[in-house]
């Protein structure tokens, strides 16, 4: 009981890593077709940030995290104004131009701080462990599910109860139709790879907590697994991409504790293409 | 006026003679081991050198590579994330039949190609399910998933890091050693002859003009009664066994299988390439994989060379990454170079003025 209940929680607070990834790259994939290959690049820059505050720059934790978290969010907004808008309309060059800053972002971080991975200090409140039917379960677990539920209730609220989020939801939709009613998308646009990037540039920050390092291959690592989760869920779908986060979090977990270790990764991408098999469309049927 | 027609004449041989260019650039490259021509800069020694050819050689590879890559994105309209996958699998697939299976040679080879092409049948079901880009996310997924088993070394049979060499004992005497450098250089240059005849051949077949098609508006191919879900299945294969006919050249040319070769960088190296040279021409996907991999080389050399480490630190640190100038090249090229090197002439034609004059006034003239 306690094994289960123990990688559960490890489970669910990788779920939440994933999600917050996931969200943002399933509203830019939903609403402007882009696959964005950077979006791991702003979940290293996210971690780094966070960790050279925590470490060099001498903030706490409960700062850090949060500079971390407004570091990558400027980040989006430069790369969604320098690199993808120019290319409007053309989702091709687009994916091909975040290629380039996937592959060009990491390797500068590696340059700048080695290739190595970097310790995080981790803070006192977090560092303990909490007894849960039966389990002793790491304390960070808690602080990621915590926070993957925070942004998915605050994004929920945004879709649903801003005119923004209106926009970008008529947007995922039909971006054609909302084009020609005379609203500039392209303003939904910079918004969401605003928030996108903060999810995962903060996705970045817990994942230095929760691994106890950041290091530059951090982000695209788990950049494969939150594209898994957003065809899972299906593009454009923030509950879709909850859950099937979850379901990949969890999946992992057990498969590689009850397997040999690294079959977790295998058994995800297997359910992935038993998934495409029988529901081309994802759990929510909305990938086109 | 038999002066003009003469030298219309003459020119039409001359195109004639030209068209015929790339039988020359054959011959070229098949004799350049006998050559001892320096290319200062260019390479570390003269052309035919063991350092040069085993470069050239492994340019010759990535050309190949690069167009079999292309038979997906630029003539089907498929932007896969795997195909390093299928490169890898024919790698190490020849390496383990020989290591664990110990067959001959020639028949692991036939392994090899195999192993790609069951599994680019059986990946490319899955993932053709999903159209557009959710196809290259699916893709990008199962080659890292590739990437990480590889990694993960299950078995002991892949080696992990370290990856695996190849059984020197096992291979036909004239590919082993580095006097017979040669011999592995034509065997590439035979695999990028090899590639670029299927993939003209096929986009040339009925098969290819339906693919062309797809590229082109998918739905109208349906309509017109035609599934493309099969079409799409057969470039996919073909295109993973022309990679995975790759690995087993590259397996020789370089004597063992590392993981780097199934990483997802290795896929988007191999998307730069065709986008540097010009998805869909002819011959930029060849052009882009010749120049990249030689640049990535020479790269590397400039990243570990002294003149890099004596710059101020803003210089030194993006220089000393090879990977970032790979990056930066490619969102160069993404803003800078649409269409690729291949349609740079026809570029360079039509925004200058002098080309731009005499064919506004042929158009006069009729």
């Amino acid at each position: 009981m306690g094994t289960f209940v123990l990688l559960a929680c490890t489970g669910l607070g990788l779920g939440a890593l994933y999600f917050l990834i996931a969200a943002g790259l399933s509203l830019i994939f939903g609403l402007m077709d882009v696959l964005n290959l950077a979006h791991g690049a702003l979940l290293s820059v996210g971690g780094y940030a966070a960790w050279w505050a925590a470490t060099g720059g001498g903030m706490s934790c409960w700062l850090a995290v949060p500079f971390g978290t407004a570091v990558g969010t400027l980040a989006a907004v430069l790369l969604e104004l320098a690199l993808v808008r120019p290319l409007y309309g053309r989702p091709r060059e687009q994916i091909l131009a975040t290629v380039g800053v996937g592959l060009a972002v990491p390797a500068l971080l590696a340059g700048l701080w080695g290739a190595d991975a970097r310790p995080f200090p981790q803070p006192a409140v977090l560092a303990g462990t909490v007894r849960l039917l039966g389990a002793v379960v790491p304390r960070d677990r808690f602080l990621l599910i915590a926070a993957a539920l925070l942004v998915l209730l605050a994004l929920r609220l945004f879709l649903a109860r801003t005119r923004y989020g209106l926009i970008v939801r008529a947007g995922v939709a039909d971006r054609a139709m909302v084009t020609a009613l005379g609203i500039d998308v392209r303003r939904a646009f910079t918004l969401v790879f605003a928030i996108g990037g903060a999810a995962a540039a903060l996705g970045g920050a817990l994942a230095g907590l929760y691994f106890g390092s950041v290091s530059p291959d951090q982000g695209p690592g788990l950049l494969i697994f939150a594209f898994v989760v957003v065809v899972m869920g299906g593009a454009g779908s923030v509950t879709g991409a909850a859950v099937a986060s979850v379901v990949v979090g969890l999946v992992q977990q057990f498969a590689n504790y009850y397997s040999a270790a690294g079959l977790g990764d295998l058994a995800v991408v297997v359910l992935l293409a038993v998934l495409l098999l029988v529901r081309p469309g994802g759990l929510t049927g909305r990938l086109a | 006026m038999t002066a003009v027609l003469v030298g219309t004449d003459g020119a039409s041989i001359v195109r004639r003679m030209l068209r015929r260019w790339p039988l020359g650039l054959l011959l070229l490259l098949a004799a350049a081991p006998y050559s001892a021509l320096p290319v200062p800069g260019l390479l570390d020694g003269p052309l035919g050198s063991p350092g040069s050819l085993q470069l050239i050689a492994l340019c010759l590879i990535y050309g190949g590579l690069a167009t079999s890559y292309d038979l997906l994105l630029g003539h089907t309209g498929l932007l896969s994330f795997g195909h390093a996958l299928y490169f890898a699998t024919g790698l190490y697939a020849t390496d383990l039949a020989m290591l664990e299976l110990h067959l001959p040679f020639a028949a692991a080879v036939l392994a090899g190609i195999g192993a790609a092409l069951l599994l680019a049948l059986l990946l490319g079901a899955a993932s053709l399910r999903v159209t557009g880009i959710g196809f290259s996310m699916v893709t990008l997924a199962f080659a890292q998933a590739g990437a990480i088993l590889v990694q993960r070394d299950p078995g002991g049979l892949t080696g992990g890091e370290e990856g695996r060499a190849v059984p020197a004992d096992r291979l036909p005497g004239a590919l082993v050693g580095i006097g017979n450098t040669a011999n592995l250089y034509w065997i590439a240059l035979a695999y990028l002859v090899l590639v670029l005849a299927v993939v003209r051949w096929t986009v040339g077949s009925p098969v290819g003009r339906v693919l062309a098609g797809i590229r082109e508006n998918e739905r109208r191919v349906e309509v017109l009664g035609l599934r493309p879900y099969g079409y799409k299945l057969v470039a996919f294969v073909i295109a993973g066994g022309l990679a995975g006919a790759g690995g087993a050249v590259y397996l020789l040319l370089t004597g063992g299988a590392t993981p780097q070769a199934a990483s997802s960088d290795a896929t988007l190296a191999l998307l730069v390439m065709v986008v540097l040279g010009g998805s869909g021409t002819r011959w930029g996907p060849l052009l882009g994989g010749l120049l990249y991999t030689w640049a990535a080389h020479r790269l590397g050399d400039l990243a570990n060379s002294t003149d890099v480490a004596g710059l101020p630190a803003v210089l030194r640190v993006p220089l000393s990454q090879p990977l970032f100038l790979l990056g930066a090249l490619f969102v160069a090229v993404v803003y800078l170079l649409p269409g690729g090197l291949a349609k740079l002439p026809a570029r360079i034609r039509t925004t200058s003025p002098l080309t731009s004059l005499p064919a506004s006034r042929s158009v006069r003239g009729e």
